[in-house]
């Protein structure tokens, strides 16, 4: 569906376009406190209203959208970076004590959910985005690898892997050649969707303070701070939340489009 | 042919028996590895770090004699893997060590939470598939019409919204508005009306994203299924496509249902953690924030010990089922 | 009497039209071949009469099954007729069954969804069907699931569930072209029986002629959607009328002419190849039970020459094939190339003398590359010459494309023409033997009549020596002048290939060949 790229694409892309612009701008100063101003609805000058510091809701959003966003791309890339060439060494070494052990190492690490990892870190040290970006990257790693792992396999029964092999070509050298580019989409696909998950995991861990501590803003922080003054004010906790929920939204659209639009099936349609 | 079973009738049975008996076993071998490496990667993140854990656990200004006292109960004279077998032993024994903030057996505390937590997960497990089950026949049944789309268009919100913001909604709209439910708090189980009312939105609230991916999961399952040659065969009979669709396409729509089920289970524990804290319950996840900002690392361990032997042993009876579902046994590897 | 009539048959799905004024008649117990190549619409006709179009699919034109217009029932209605009055099996047995749901239960289902039978009931006449089918009480058990049945006691099963409730017409659609000859004349056979015994009329679906020649009282030929020719069997082998018809002919009797030269010295020598796969143990204590996939193979291919390798599937040709290309280690015995040692370690630059081209037109090269990157490929064994970009030009001129067709991607090409560079893949580092894997087996049969003339006139002009591996006897039999029959790991038989096929030795042999559907000699002769 055409309809979903463009509507996740456009979500997705005023998150990113947010979150970079607030690098260089804000329309207000997101430290600068007003308690005069605290709990005003949006006006005029502050369009989405302010919070209970007097703080302008709308700048903290854009600020949050940067951590949002870096947090789960780091830890998507660290997922990608890690589970991706394990999955294809697994795959090519089919059925031996390595992708077996490769397989249960995944299993374990996913009895380990991301927010189990957090507690875990900032028992020890303390809470912070760092922790949240690794926590939620390990818990990423064995995503990808199994899916890599399962295209990876399907596509090692196919007849040009053999005909790579009868060419001389190594395991390593097929699957940089012949496997990777063709799960490629997968990954991609994979990717947005991880990418969704990992922004509501990071808003999820600081909502419960596991991540990101003040003074950096966050969107899983404003709502904690908004959840004691919710029948006060209720847009203090509706904005955040649905920054979350439209961000999200557009990646997963994105993810969805994505995959039609990659689908080798569709696109022989239009070639 | 001879009367009489035929040997080898009788020689695949024993075989395919053989087999499962093997697949068994296997899974048990790695059901225990797994808790055993699980004890350890979470014993040693908590006790095997640099540093003193009872001078962290004390803060700064802690007196020398409450930490030589704290240092002794938590054994950190010794060395640390007699450390670490003296907690597993404990463990495996029921005896998790004594809460250093609550000053009584971690396993009672334990103990009292689950009876909340439990319960929750359970109902917002029961929840979530009585949701996605007609969802997801539906959307698959009406493939590419209106339901489908508006079934569709309702999971890609179900998914996008997080579980603890749709909390504080439902506590804004159904308990302070309109009051039909406690807006947080437990009251016990001594009442047990009572105690299913506070725990009814927070079950809401952890099950509506659950069944969103489950519906989705559900429905291109059964779409799959549908094309497969056997539904053709089924058609061919006679049978009409609401039929073909339950009772040949769902049952083997499962199967990747039934994983998803193994892998939300994680979800819906963390999930219950953070939703523990929106409404005030009494669960591990309240327990384990309280022991994080008190520092008693001996909560802690235990605490994600029983989480992390929970979302394992769930894998573990996923995998049964899978033999129980499907007669061919598909091994994973 | 007539049971069955279409008349003027359209079918369209989105803007092409799939069947164009299609009319056939079919009497009470008669049996119709619907023959044609792939995409010619046979499929469509058997689904149109089955109303199991897709929804999307528009339809005109009558379909009479006794006195009733199919065309104008519900779908409730339909739901009645089908698996009731009429009834049909599909190609692929291992994926047509249920796979959750035991035979018994799968065969019961039809009677019990049209009779309303109690289950008791239904399973007891389920016993007798598989009975009648071949599939007798000790030994199969309603208790079985189709994994624990082979391809061809599967189709066995659809047929039971076809044939319960005893249909005026039953429709199969290219039902024995998945499964190994002998298995192939054992279903075709039952399907005769059943035809003649149930006074049941069946329309035979098959893209294979002589499997028609040996079955139908009449045939129809469809091509693009349309019927160009019916006639009684006899009569269209004889006299057929319709170009098609005759190309269709023509094509599936060709003969490519044959490269016939001295004996040269051996290019390729197997030695006692053995291969042992190690089963899962029975229980955990006892050793692990071993399977020769290959025993004691021994042979040689001489340079210029071809030699046939045919056998049915799980006979171990497959796994010989993977030793031969240096994929697998051998446990017992030696291959060698030019006197070289084949095993997975070998140096590069010896793998070169050998290629090989596969069944799968459509999985064999990566969909992500260009033709020319796709056939440059094996130039990874040798070191790429300066000159690669031109000896790719002129391996796609010599297997009949345009140098200009290196530029474009795998999907822009019919399966023939990728048939057609994968032998220009195979060509390009000039090999003295290409090894053929069923390389014919998935093309239809004027296609596969120009790539075997193609292969042919390759072979005159670079010496080539080919070992062409197929379970179509008829086209080992037109294309080698050696033979090996392989069966249980085993060669079986080995011998000058017509000399093989007329006067075979072993009985394995004897009985492949008797399987093998063929069209009488005495048909081909003009009448």
């Amino acid at each position: 569906m055409k309809l979903s790229l463009i509507i996740g694409g456009v979500l997705s892309g005023a998150a990113l376009l947010a979150a970079l612009i607030s690098l260089v701008w804000t329309p207000y100063d997101v430290t600068a406190l007003h308690i005069a101003h605290k709990l005003q609805g949006p006006s005029a000058a502050h369009w989405l209203g302010t919070d209970h510091f007097g703080r302008d809701i709308a700048s903290m959003l854009m600020a949050g959208a940067r951590t949002s966003l870096a947090v789960a791309l780091v830890a998507v890339t660290i997922g990608m970076g890690l589970g991706v060439p394990l999955g294809l060494w697994a795959a090519a070494r089919r059925g031996s004590w390595l992708d077996e052990g490769i397989m249960r190492a995944n299993d374990l690490i996913f009895a380990f959910p991301s927010l189990v990892i957090a507690i875990l870190i900032t028992a020890t040290f303390g809470p912070s985005a760092t922790n949240a970006i690794i926590a939620i990257g390990i818990f990423n790693i064995p995503v990808f690898a199994r899916v890599t792992r399962a295209g990876a396999l399907s596509l090692w029964q196919l007849d040009y892997i053999r005909a790579a092999q009868v060419a001389g070509k190594g395991r390593a050298r097929i699957s940089g050649e012949h496997i990777l580019p063709n799960i490629a989409n997968l990954l991609i696909v994979q990717g947005t969707i991880q990418f969704s998950l990992g922004i509501l995991a990071e808003a999820g861990l600081s909502y419960v303070g596991l991540g990101a501590q003040p003074p950096t803003p966050s969107w899983g922080r404003m709502l904690a701070e908004a959840q004691t003054m919710v029948t006060l004010a209720p847009h203090v906790a509706i904005m955040p939340g649905l920054a979350i929920v439209l961000t999200v939204l557009g990646l997963n659209l994105l993810g969805d489009g994505l995959r039609d639009a990659l689908d080798p099936r569709l696109r022989g349609r239009l070639a | 042919m001879s009367a009489g079973i035929c040997p080898l009738t009788v020689r695949r049975r024993r075989q395919t028996l053989a087999l499962m008996r093997r697949y068994l076993i296997r899974r048990l071998i790695v059901l225990l590895a797994s808790l055993w490496v699980a004890s350890a990667v979470i014993f040693t993140l908590v006790e095997g770090v640099p540093g003193d854990p009872a001078s962290f656990m004390l803060g700064v200004n802690a007196a020398p004699d409450t930490l030589a006292a704290l240092r002794a109960q938590m054994g950190l004279d010794q060395p640390f893997v007699w450390r670490y077998l003296h907690w597993l032993g404990g463990l495996l024994s029921g005896d998790f060590g004594t809460s250093f903030t609550y000053k009584v057996p971690v396993a009672g505390l334990i103990g009292a939470r689950l009876a909340v937590s439990l319960p929750l997960a359970g109902i917002a497990l029961c929840l979530s598939v009585a949701l996605a089950l007609p969802m997801g026949l539906l959307a698959a049944a009406r493939r590419a019409r209106l339901s489908d789309g508006a079934v569709m268009a309702g999971t890609q919100l179900g998914i996008a919204v997080p579980n603890f913001w749709f909390a504080m909604l439902l506590v804004v709209l159904l308990a302070v508005r309109w009051q039909w439910f406690p807006a947080g708090g437990f009251p016990g189980w001594s009442d047990p009306l009572m105690a299913l009312r506070a725990l009814t939105l927070p079950a809401i609230a952890l099950a509506l994203p659950q069944a969103a991916i489950l519906t989705r999961v559900l429905r291109s399952a059964l779409i799959e299924t549908l094309g497969q040659d056997y539904i053709r065969t089924a058609r061919a009979k006679g049978l009409s496509r609401a039929r073909a669709l339950t009772r040949h396409a769902l049952r083997n729509a499962l199967i990747p249902v039934l994983t998803i089920l193994g892998l939300q289970f994680s979800f819906l524990l963390a999930g219950a953690i953070i939703i523990e804290n929106v409404f005030y319950l009494p669960g591990l996840g309240r327990l384990i924030f309280q022991a994080i900002t008190q520092r008693d690392l001996i909560v802690v361990e235990s605490v994600v010990m029983i989480l992390v032997f929970a979302v394992i042993v769930v894998n573990f009876l996923t995998d049964l089922a899978y033999a129980a579902v499907d007669p061919r046994l598909r091994r994973r590897t | 009497m007539t049971l069955l009539a279409l008349d003027h048959l359209n079918v369209q799905i989105g803007k092409p039209a799939i069947l164009r004024d299609v009319s056939l008649t079919l009497s009470r117990g008669e049996i119709l071949g619907l023959v044609g190549e792939s995409g010619s619409g046979k499929s469509m006709t058997a689904l149109a009469i089955m109303g199991l179009l897709p929804d999307r699919a528009r339809i005109s034109g009558d379909i009479m099954l006794g006195g009733l217009n199919l065309r104008h029932r519900s779908e409730r209605e339909m739901c009645q007729l089908r698996g009731n009055a009429i009834s049909m099996i599909f190609q692929e047995p291992m994926s047509a069954l249920n796979p959750m749901m035991t035979i018994g239960d799968q065969v019961a289902e039809t009677l019990m969804l049209h009779r309303r039978m109690l289950r008791s009931e239904a399973r007891s006449i389920a016993r007798e069907k598989l009975d009648r089918v071949g599939l007798r009480a000790p030994r199969f058990p309603l208790t079985l699931y189709p994994h624990e049945l082979s391809g061809g006691q599967r189709q066995r099963v659809a047929i039971a569930m076809a044939i319960a409730l005893h249909p005026k017409l039953l429709i199969a659609d290219e039902p024995t072209t998945a499964l190994d000859v002998t298995t192939q004349a054992e279903v075709l056979n039952l399907l005769r029986d059943l035809a003649r015994e149930e006074g049941m009329a069946l329309i035979l679906i098959t893209h294979d002629l002589a499997v028609v020649a040996g079955m139908a009282d009449r045939v129809a030929v469809m091509q693009a959607g349309q019927i160009v020719e019916t006639a009684p069997t006899r009569t269209l082998f004889q006299r057929p009328v319709a170009p098609y018809t005759q190309a269709l002919l023509a094509a599936s009797t060709h003969q490519p002419s044959l490269a016939t030269r001295p004996r040269a010295k051996p290019l390729l020598q197997v030695d006692n190849a053995t291969r042992i796969y190690r089963l899962p143990r029975p229980s955990a204590l006892s050793p692990h039970p071993e399977l020769r996939a290959v025993d004691d193979v021994s042979f040689t291919i001489h340079a210029g020459e071809s030699l046939g390798l045919v056998g049915e599937s799980g006979c171990g040709k497959s796994t010989l094939t993977r030793s031969i290309l240096g994929l697998d280690a051998l446990q017992g015995g030696a291959i060698h190339l030019n006197g070289h040692p084949i095993n997975p370690a070998m140096p590069s630059p010896q793998r070169a003398d050998m290629q090989i081209v596969f069944q799968d037109p459509y999985g064999s090269f990566n969909p992500r590359q260009k033709v020319e990157r796709l056939v440059a490929e094996p130039f990874h064994l040798t070191g790429r010459p300066a000159d690669w970009r031109d000896r790719v030009a002129e391996a796609l001129r010599e297997v009949g494309l345009s140098p200009d067709d290196k530029n474009r991607f795998i999907h822009e090409f019919s399966g023939g023409q990728r048939q057609r560079i994968a032998i220009a893949r195979a060509l390009i580092i000039r090999p003295k033997l290409i090894v053929l894997d069923e390389a014919v087996s998935a093309l239809d049969v004027q296609v596969r009549a120009q790539v075997l003339d193609l292969l042919s006139a390759l072979q005159a002009t670079h010496n080539l020596a080919y070992l062409f591996i197929s379970h179509d006897l008829s086209v080992v039999r037109a294309v080698t002048s050696r033979c090996l029959v392989m069966s249980a790991g085993r060669i079986v038989e080995e011998g000058p290939t017509e000399a093989l096929f007329t006067a075979p030795q072993n009985a394995y042999t004897q009985s492949l060949i008797a399987a093998t559907p063929r069209i009488p000699q005495h048909w081909k002769e003009p009448a």
